[in-house]
Order: C-alpha cells, then structure tokens, then sequence
C-alpha cells in the first residue's frame, strides 16, 4: 500500500483551478519530485497535503487513513518552508526542539535528540546562535533537521534552494539525497528547476496548470516524454513537425516537408495520416563526419546557422534544407571545440531511429 | 546651500520653542520659592512636599494610576485580539472591520465622551464614577493597541505561524509560543500607550466622571479655575515625566508601529 495517496484532488482559487484532479501515490521511503512552471500548483499541493487547504473535491489517504478533517498539527508530516520558517525569536536548539516539545517528549530525551538531528546537518557548533546569525545555507539546515526531528512519515519541501546561490544549491542538493537514505522518510520535493528533479528523485511528477502532466523515473520523463509540453520543460528538445505515413512492429516512417522520410521508433496509438512531432534532445543528433552516414538511420544536409561554445559542450544550431533549425550538442572531450565548424559551413546531420520520441498533437 | 541652513535652523528651533517653552515655564516653576508665577526667587521642593500631603489630590492620582491600570490592561487584551483579527481577516466584507475598531481614534473626542455618557445614562441607565470612565477609557484605547500589534503583525513573515501549526503546535500554543512573543513589543508598546493616554485624558472623563469621582487632569483643572498654585506646576511636571518616559519607551519598543498609519 501506498504511503500517500492522492485521489482526484482540485482546488480551486475564484477562476484558478489551482489543483486540478490530481492524483497520485507516493511510496514509502520514495524520493518524490513536484516539478513545473510558476504558478502551476506545486505549492497549493503541499498545503493540501500540509492540512493548511482543504481539497474542494478528492481525497487524501496517509497510511491508508483519510486526512480530511486532520489539522495540520495533527498530521505526521511536516513542511521545509521556501523562507525557511525559524522562529527568530529562539536559538538554533530552540527551534528544533520545538516540534518536540509540542508532542510531549521528556526533556532530556529532547535534549538528546535536538544534538542528534543537529549532528545530522553538521550544525553541532550552532546549537546557541540565533537565526538571524546564520547564512542561508545553514538555515536551510536549521530547517530541516527541525522538520525532520521527530521522525514525520513525510517531509514536504517548498524550493528548499530558491534562495541559495547555485554553487551551494549544487552541494546541498547532493546532501539532501545523502540526507534522504539516512533517515529513510518520504520527501516530496518542489521545484522549479528540472535539472534539480532529475538529480535528486526517484520519481518524477511534471505539472502544468494545476493538472500532472507525467509521472516517471527521471530518465523515463526525460527520454520518453508523453507530451510536447513534458519534452519542453525537461531539458531541451528539437521538435520537428512530421506526419505519420507507416506504422507498424518495425517502427514509424514519418514524413517531413522540404526533408523527406524519418525513420522511428514504434509507438503506440498511431495512425497514418496522423500529425506530431518528432522530439529529439541535442545530444541525441549528431553532426556527422564523412563515414558516420551510413550507421544513421536518419541524416539529412544543413548549414551551421550559429554556436555556443559552453566548456564541456559545444551546441550547435543547424539549419536544415526546409529552414528548420536544429540543435546539436557535441561533447568537447579534447580541449577547445570537438568539430571546428564555422558558421555558414555546410554539414550533414543525423540520428538512430531509436533516438526521437514521436508526440502526437 | 549655508544661507538655507541657517533659515532652517532658525524655523527648526522657532518650533521647538513654541513646543517646549510652555512645558519650561511649568517645570520651572514647580522648583520656585513663591506663590506667584511671576519671578524666580530660589529653588525649592516644597511644593512636591504639600502635593503629597494633599488628600484631594492623592485620591485624584490613585484614581488615575488605577483607571489607567486597568483599562490599558483590558485595551490591551481586547485590542491584541483585534489585531489579530485585523491581520488574520483581509478579504472580503470583514476587509472594512479596520474602520470600525479605529473610529474612536479618529473620531473627535468631544463627540465620544458625549455619546458615551448618552450611552451610560439613557441606554444603560448606569451610575457614573469609577466604571464609567474606565469602560470609556478602554474603548478609545483598543484602536491605539489594535493598530500597534496590526502593524507588527504585518511585518513578520505569516509562514511562521504555519511552521507552528505544521510541527505540532495547535493553535493556542502557537498563539503563546510563537504569536505572542513575537508580537510582545507591540502589545507593550499598546499598553504604554493605552497608559498614556488614559491618564493624561480629561475632554472625555469629564463627561462621564460623573460628581464623585475626579482624576489627576479633572483635579488639577478645578484647581486652576481658582489660581495656578506652584502645586499645579508640580503635579503637572510628574504627570509630564511619567507621559515622556511611557512615550519614550514604547517608541523604542515598537518604533516602526507608532510611526506607521493604519
Ligand atoms: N490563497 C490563494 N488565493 C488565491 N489564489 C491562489 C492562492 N494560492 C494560490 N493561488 C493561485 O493558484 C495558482 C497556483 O499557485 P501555487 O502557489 O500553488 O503555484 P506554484 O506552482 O507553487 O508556483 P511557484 O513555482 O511560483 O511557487 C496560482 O495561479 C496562484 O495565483
Ligand atoms: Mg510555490
């Protein structure tokens, strides 16, 4: 059984459908990861499941119990709020010992377990300060180990990083997986920036005006995206206009005006006739060189159109014959650029069958 | 450039002056060795000596001190809570409840002492003394505190609350250990001002004191009508010490709410 189970949830602001019919199970001990664009329901979501909304329809089971009615102290799941939340007007110790005290610990149990949980965020020698002395990293920390000192079956964080800088984020992002194998508890995690979701999760839900638009592994969401608006948001992708002309076990044969046929992998739930695009990310085209054309399903001719030289990649805009561009990104495993192309040179491009995702309209 | 100095210096203390002089003149006076307030003869604490010994006027102070007490007491519970409210309550119908609770700070105090003593003798036909200053003195003093906590209200960040609520704290509990300490500057700050106000007032305890009751600024006014004795001057200058230390504390305690509108 599921540890949280969403069932068809909406809540609604005047016009805002902020969450619209979602629903969702998260497993025990899962690493789950809200991602979306601003103002598309993440957080209305978390305070759903906070207790601080009640849904207008749908319910909430934890442990299989529904929580409509519980209020949010009476809930086991507790809240890493995006400012953090500290109490100013009590030291680092205060703060954690609080959601203790508030269930009736003893207090030298409190004491005990206030210096464990500071131990866990490497605060031991922070105990006395205040949080006004604190940077924001260590805040953040602050934050958590109060969330997560009496043990809550679930952890929400509301872009626990919006506020740190990308150095720091980048580090305490790698924490926060460590930190999540240590205790063991669910965290269902909010943020905007896809590059985090795909890092720290163990699944991934992608949501678009308070609807869920794919629920997946990370590399699931990112190679096998359901929908243009999925594709889009997760990483970058070329999307190119096609029209299926055969489809059966062997795979798609797609047509593209002013290019000709594609090539692709079988899909489900095809027609001849029907029109899509076909979603290809930068790494998975390749610019090629004279006898790479053969292993291609797929190459067709085009022109340097720009570059962006980026240290570790270089990504390359093409032109294709029917004005399209096309991205292409090349890793620069020696130094400088991997292929020295000028812009206006002519090259050719191309990719495996295999490589593209083939998204209906 | 140096020119405007000097014109705005000399403006600057033109005002100060018109301000502070008249309160010179008193404390002044209350430390000279005469009857009349006409010369300085030589310095003197007697007439501090004869204001303790005057009955009236003990009876006026304790009055005071104990109206003031207790209606800054209450103002400052209910006004607290009507802070809150005000804070908690922004949408909607209940967004014109500010107006309400501030009238009376806004409303000319001629008016208020007025209608409360229509209010106290033909609706609630009560006895006035006592009780009937004290229940005017705390209603013109909930809005004063309502704004001061409002104000400090506005300026945290309202997650803290649901941080409370959200690590287990219900919501008396998040009212003491979180809400209350950190609104507590401007609760006192409320209540010093409360203090301050009710016992420096006279335009509304003058309605509805009633004949057997008197107060430090109804005594002192009936005492003037015969003659500004130097135990006048006295009694005004503690009444004046007692003001600017309540004032100054509670600018330092809350600086932001007495300067903010609401
Ligand atoms: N209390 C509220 N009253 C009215 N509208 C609200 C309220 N809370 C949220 N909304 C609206 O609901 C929608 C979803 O808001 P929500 O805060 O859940 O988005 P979000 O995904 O967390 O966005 P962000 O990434 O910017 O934090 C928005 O259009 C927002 O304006
Ligand atoms: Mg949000």
């Amino acid at each position: 059984m599921a540890l949280l189970e969403i069932r068809r949830i909406s809540r609604q602001f005047g016009d805002t459908k902020a969450v619209d019919d979602v629903s969702l199970s998260i497993e025990a001990g899962e690493f789950f990861t809200l991602v979306g664009p601003s103002g598309c329901g993440k957080t209305t979501l978390l305070r759903l499941i906070a207790g601080f909304e009640e849904p207008d329809a749908g319910e909430l089971l934890l442990d299989g119990r529904p929580l409509t009615g519980i209020p949010p102290e009476k809930r086991p799941v507790h809240t890493v709020f995006q400012s953090y939340a500290l109490f100013p007007h009590m030291s680092v110790a205060q703060n954690i010992a609080f959601p203790l005290q508030m269930a009736g610990t003893a207090s030298d149990e409190v004491r005990r377990r206030v210096d464990e949980a500071l131990e866990l965020v490497h605060l031991a020698e922070k105990t006395r300060h205040f949080p006004h002395e604190l940077s924001g990293g260590q805040r953040q920390r602050v934050a958590l180990a109060r969330a997560l000192v009496n043990k809550p079956r679930l952890l929400l964080l509301d872009e626990p990083m919006a506020a740190l800088d990308a150095k720091l984020r980048q580090q305490i992002t790698g924490e926060l997986i460590a930190l999540q194998r240590a205790v063991g508890i669910t965290f269902v995690f909010v943020t905007h920036s896809q590059e985090e979701a795909l890092a720290v999760s163990h699944r991934i839900a992608v949501m678009n005006a308070g609807r869920i638009e794919q629920v997946g592994v990370p590399d699931q969401i990112y190679g096998y995206p359901q929908n243009r608006f999925v594709a889009d948001f997760i990483g970058t992708v070329n999307l190119l206009p096609v029209e299926v002309r055969a489809a059966d076990q062997g795979g798609l044969r797609m047509f593209a005006a002013g290019l000709g046929e594609i090539a692709g992998a079988p899909a489900t739930a095809t027609a001849v006739g029907q029109r899509g695009v076909l979603a290809l990310r930068p790494e998975q085209v390749r610019v090629l060189a004279g006898s790479e054309r053969q292993e291609m399903d797929n190459h067709f001719r085009g022109t340097v159109h720009d570059y962006l030289y980026l240290g570790d990649v270089t990504v390359y805009k093409i032109a294709l014959d029917n004005g399209s561009v096309i991205e292409s990104l090349l890793a620069n495993s020696l130094p400088g650029r991997a292929r020295f192309l000028e812009r206006g040179d002519a090259v050719e491009v191309g990719w495996q069958r295999e490589a593209g995702v083939y998204l209906r309209d | 450039m140096r020119r405007g100095n000097v014109w705005l210096w000399t403006a600057a203390l033109a005002v100060y002056a018109f301000l502070y002089l008249p309160l010179a003149v008193v404390v002044i006076f209350s430390f000279n060795d005469s009857l009349l307030n006409a010369a300085w003869v030589g310095f003197t604490t007697r007439w501090y000596t004869t204001l303790f010994e005057d009955a009236d006027m003990l009876r006026a102070g304790g009055n005071s001190l104990f109206i003031a007490f207790s209606a800054a007491g209450v103002a400052t519970v209910l006004g607290t809570m009507a802070g809150i409210a005000l804070q908690r309550w922004q949408s909607g119908v209940l967004r014109c409840l500010p107006f309400l609770v501030l009238t009376p700070v806004a409303m000319p105090e001629i008016l208020l002492g007025v209608s409360l003593l229509l209010f106290f003798r033909q609706v609630l036909d009560l006895t006035l003394g006592l009780v009937s200053i004290l229940i005017a003195h705390i209603t013109f003093s909930i809005g004063f505190v309502a704004i001061v906590v409002r104000v400090r209200l506005a300026g945290l960040d309202a997650s803290l609350f649901e941080a409370a609520r959200d690590l287990g704290a219900g919501p008396w509990q998040t009212f003491r250990r979180v809400t209350l300490p950190l609104i507590l500057p401007g609760v006192l700050a409320g209540f010093l001002m409360s203090f301050t106000l009710s016992i420096d007032d006279f335009v509304i305890t003058v309605f509805v004191a009633g004949v057997g009751v008197t107060t430090l600024p109804l005594q002192i006014y009936s005492m003037i009508k015969v003659a500004v004795s130097p135990e006048v001057n006295a009694v005004s200058t503690l009444l004046m010490a007692l003001t600017l230390t309540l004032i100054a504390a509670a600018s330092k305690l809350a600086p932001d709410a007495l300067k903010a509108k609401p």
